[in-house]
């Protein structure tokens, strides 16, 4: 078990050090790293920890929160096409975030915007409701409520998105459109430390869950019957998805795909028990996501596209083939 | 010893049970009959601490289920339902290994005393050989042959079987049949059986409890409740019963409504 979790640690280290050295301008590492230019005159060196490293941790963080997020999401609604955007989670989040670039454009503490507050915000809102009206409407959690709750939540957060949009100006309207494709171009580091409190706490929630998730899987009552609290296993569960899905996409929009085109991955490399799924989907996903980015960056240079119309190229097809492969 | 006395439940105004009490001494196999809508499920879910009484408690050797945490009853009591689906491809090995999770600590993995256990439930349910396949693909006698694998897994001193074998065909529902006596021959597991099949009843449980309208129709030895006037109380169907000579047991053979 340690050993699978070592490869795909060993792989998402791997694509750490190669994705910053990749890209329109060729750097050298040993001059980016070197003492005797100051950072100002090292051209190198500002490339690296300014255009590229924070892109790369960035995109390990967004890649490694989605896909545990879809983890958990899949195993609690026993539903293996479940993902972060099914519950609303995601477009609650791009509410917030629109909110904040047309009513807010120009709030900014410690170098961190009102948007990634806004859409994080947006993202446990849009949890709570969906989590109150399934609670409300049964004794503990009725998977079928989240998803229907999920489904008309997405369908009307969709219609206020497209209401905003209207009413904003071009100007607006254009960076909500960009921030709405999913990008990774972070730029600096307070965003990623931000990201980073909420991320935490999650990994903590993930830690106690995967072998309650593999008993839920198998359906509440089951899972009760075997000694797994229910009740709070699932509210964990949705909590920690919760927090790093809104991590997540106020750092980089909305990106598609990773929450469920990883986990399935993940599942044919290494089986069902989520004490492997888990970790390896977090470090998997991480290292997808880099190399989305890298091709994001690189396969029209100098122009770079936003990462979400990469994913969603890579994930639209799979998810179909999947599909289709299950339904025979 | 399980001990469940004035069990009362309602779901929101609709009463379920009505004052429930019996009790199933360690090493007896009660089974637990009654139509659809009587409250059966309701009260073995009761029995398993998933859902919690208005009135009334279930006591396992003197102590309080309602006063167990989730962990300690699941070492107690093991359940096995009708159906179980899994949602991803679990293999037979990882289903039966689930059934440790009660004594395991937060963070630890299983150990070789819990794979040797699971192993043994594995041979002791003659699934051994399925180990390896994938729970998805196997037969349903398979499939609940390996959930009962789980539940011996998880050392608990009660099974629970909640109609184990409704959903079966007639050969898989004798091998389920045959497989639970041994157990409890071999084993002496305590056992709570609700189902439909009453030949089945007849053929497993020494002891039965007719469960009507949430409340207690007849209860006491097979031979003595298992009766022509029970069953037409029971099910408001007239019906034969009588001592079948080849297997060893009442049957019931029902004629018409009554």
């Amino acid at each position: 078990m340690l050993v699978t979790i070592g490869a795909f640690g060993a792989l998402l280290v791997t694509v750490c050090m190669l994705a910053p050295l990749v890209g329109s301008t060729r750097i050298s590492l040993a001059r980016a790293f070197s003492q005797s230019v100051p950072f100002a005159d090292n051209v190198d060196a500002q490339i690296f920890f300014i255009a590229r490293l924070p892109r790369v941790v960035g995109a390990a963080l967004v890649g490694a929160g989605l896909a545990a997020a879809g983890v958990v999401f899949q195993a609690l609604l026993r539903n293996p096409l479940a993902a972060p955007e099914t519950l609303g989670v995601s477009i609650g989040a791009s509410v917030g975030a629109v909110v904040a670039i047309t009513f807010l454009p120009s709030f900014s503490i410690g170098g961190i915007s009102a948007v990634p507050v806004a859409s994080f915000t947006g993202s446990l809102g849009a949890l709570a409701i969906v989590y109150g009206l399934s609670a409300a409407r049964s004794r503990g959690m009725s998977s079928t409520v989240l998803l229907l709750g999920g489904v008309v939540l997405t369908s009307f957060l969709g219609a206020i998105l497209t209401l905003i949009q209207y009413l904003a100006d071009v100007s607006q309207t254009f960076r909500t459109v960009r921030w709405l494709m999913g990008s990774l171009d972070v730029g600096s580091y307070p965003p990623i430390v931000a990201a980073l409190v909420p991320l935490a706490c999650a990994a903590v929630g993930y830690a106690t869950l995967p072998r309650a998730l593999d008993l839920l899987s198998l359906g509440p009552e089951a899972a009760a019957a075997r000694g797994v609290d229910v009740v709070r296993a699932e509210r964990v569960a949705l909590v920690s998805a919760s927090l790093s899905t809104g991590a997540a996409v106020s750092l980089a929009g909305p990106i598609g795909f990773i929450g469920i085109v990883v986990p399935h991955l993940v599942r044919l490399m290494v089986g069902a028990d989520h004490r492997l799924v888990l970790p390896a989907s977090a470090l998997f996903g991480a290292a997808f996501l880099i190399g989305c980015d890298l091709i994001a960056r690189t396969a029209f240079a100098p122009l770079e596209l936003p990462v979400g119309i990469v994913t969603a190229m890579i994930g639209g097809p799979f998810f179909l083939w999947l599909l289709f492969r299950r339904s025979r | 010893m399980l001990t469940i006395s004035d069990v009362a439940f309602a779901y929101g105004d609709r009463a379920i049970l009505h004052g429930v009490s019996f009790a199933v001494p360690r090493g007896h196999i009660v089974g637990l009959l009654g139509p659809n809508g009587s409250g059966k499920t309701t009260l073995l879910r009761i029995i398993a601490g998933t859902l919690a009484a208005d009135r009334g408690r279930v006591d396992i050797d003197g102590v309080s289920v309602a006063a167990m945490s989730r962990r300690d009853i699941a070492r107690r009591i093991a359940v096995v339902p009708q159906e179980t689906h899994s949602t991803f491809d679990f293999t037979v090995e990882d289903i039966v290994l689930m059934g440790r999770y009660p004594h395991l600590g937060a963070f630890e993995l299983e150990g070789a005393d819990d794979r040797r256990i699971a192993h043994e439930a594995l041979r002791a349910t003659g699934t051994d050989t399925l180990a390896p396949r994938r729970f998805a693909t196997l037969s349903g006698g398979e499939k609940q042959r390996v959930v009962i694998a789980g539940a011996l897994a998880q050392a608990s001193d009660a099974l629970l079987l909640d109609e184990p074998t409704a959903s079966l065909d007639l050969g898989a529902q004798l091998d389920i049949a045959a497989l639970l006596a041994r157990l409890h021959r071999e084993r002496g597991t305590t056992m709570v059986v609700c189902t439909h099949d009453l030949n089945f009843a007849a053929s497993l449980c020494a002891e039965l409890v007719l469960i009507r309208d949430g409340r207690i129709l007849a209860r006491g030895e097979t031979g003595s409740v298992l009766t022509p006037a029970n069953v037409a109380a029971l099910y408001d169907v007239r019906a034969d019963v009588a001592f079948h000579p080849g297997a060893q047991h009442l049957t019931v053979v029902p004629i018409a409504r009554a």
